[in-house]
């Protein structure tokens, strides 16, 4: 494993997304500023962390995905590389036009901070093979705009292909409403692309990766890639 | 020169800070108000003095950022 994580004005998940691949891969990612061409030679995973990108001006990640940086991820992406995208990340990726949608505005206009639960959709993913098929894993969210929409068409063709991973459910699976805090069509919390070499997600599985918070729900995500990268190497 | 560009909702795309100001104004007691929706305004000024090449610019920028084409419509007007 050779990761990257970015960082831009205003982000600040950056130490915890560095610290929870420390913590499950052994590994001490790069740390890669938004003006740089470039990604490190050999980078085989690229982690958008979660933040406030640019004070969240404009639409959130919006002047963040028009960073120097992304051009190299778009072709990262392009040729196959693993992108992992999370909340602040998401909404980046999503601007940058490596995800299709768009996160709005969380539908009872609060910012959510709290544990939720997630349904894993798909354990047959780069992302998710730590994972069971219809597992259910308890990670934070801290958003205001996490609220994701697209055209029918597009909600149609994620759907269909399966590119749905995580959605908000009940502690024992069930997708509800009343579990769905912030309102996101279908429940989703996290796609992929087409590809399926890109997820994006608002939860934050990199702050479940010791028991000492509580819960190491997320660590699976993380287990997942590092064997999905020792055995493409 | 100078322009404005108008960037709004499109339809169909639910605007909870538009439904909010809706229901601010209405606990306000201003009566007849039936929808609001958010939207954003930028005030450019640009070195042309073509007003053609003018709204090609602005077109660009629109699309490349000050709107997000997915759940997004903006207006570019030239004012001289």
């Amino acid at each position: 494993m050779k990761a990257a994580v970015l960082i831009f004005p205003g982000i600040n998940r950056e130490r915890d997304m560095a610290r929870a691949i420390n913590m499950t891969c052994g590994h001490e990612p790069a740390m890669v500023w938004h003006g740089e061409r470039e990604l490190p030679a050999g980078t085989d995973l690229v982690v958008i962390p979660g933040g406030f990108s640019y004070g969240d001006y404009l639409r959130c990640g919006a002047i963040a995905a028009r960073a120097p940086v992304m051009d190299a991820v778009r072709a990262f992406a392009a040729k196959g590389g693993l992108v992992l995208a999370v909340c602040n990340g998401f909404q980046i990726a999503c601007e940058a036009g490596l995800l299709p949608g768009v996160l709005m505005r969380n539908e009872n206009l609060r910012f959510i901070c709290r544990d939720v639960y997630l349904r894993v959709e798909r354990s047959d993913t780069p992302f998710t093979r730590g994972y069971n098929a219809g597992q259910v894993i308890r990670v934070p969210v801290a958003h205001g705009e996490g609220n994701y929409i697209a055209d029918g068409e597009t909600i149609a063709r994620l759907e269909g292909e399966g590119r749905v991973i995580f959605r908000y459910a009940s502690p024992d699976g069930m997708i509800d409403p009343n579990w769905n805090h912030n309102g996101a069509l279908n429940a989703i919390a996290g796609i992929v692309n087409e590809r399926g070499n890109v997820l994006g997600m608002m939860p934050h599985p990199e702050n479940h990766v010791e028991a000492a918070l509580g819960s190491t729900d997320g660590r699976g995500l993380f287990a997942g890639l590092a064997e999905t990268l020792k055995r493409a190497a | 020169m100078k322009a404005r560009v108008t960037v709004t909702l499109k339809s169909g795309i639910l605007d909870p800070q538009g439904k909010a100001v809706e229901g601010a104004l209405r606990a306000l007691g201003l009566q007849g108000v039936t929808a609001v929706r958010q939207g954003k305004v930028f005030d450019i000024e640009l070195e042309s003095a073509d007003k053609a090449k003018a709204e090609v610019l602005l077109k660009q920028a629109a699309d490349k950022l000050l709107a997000n084409t997915v759940i997004e419509n903006y207006k570019v007007d030239v004012v001289g």
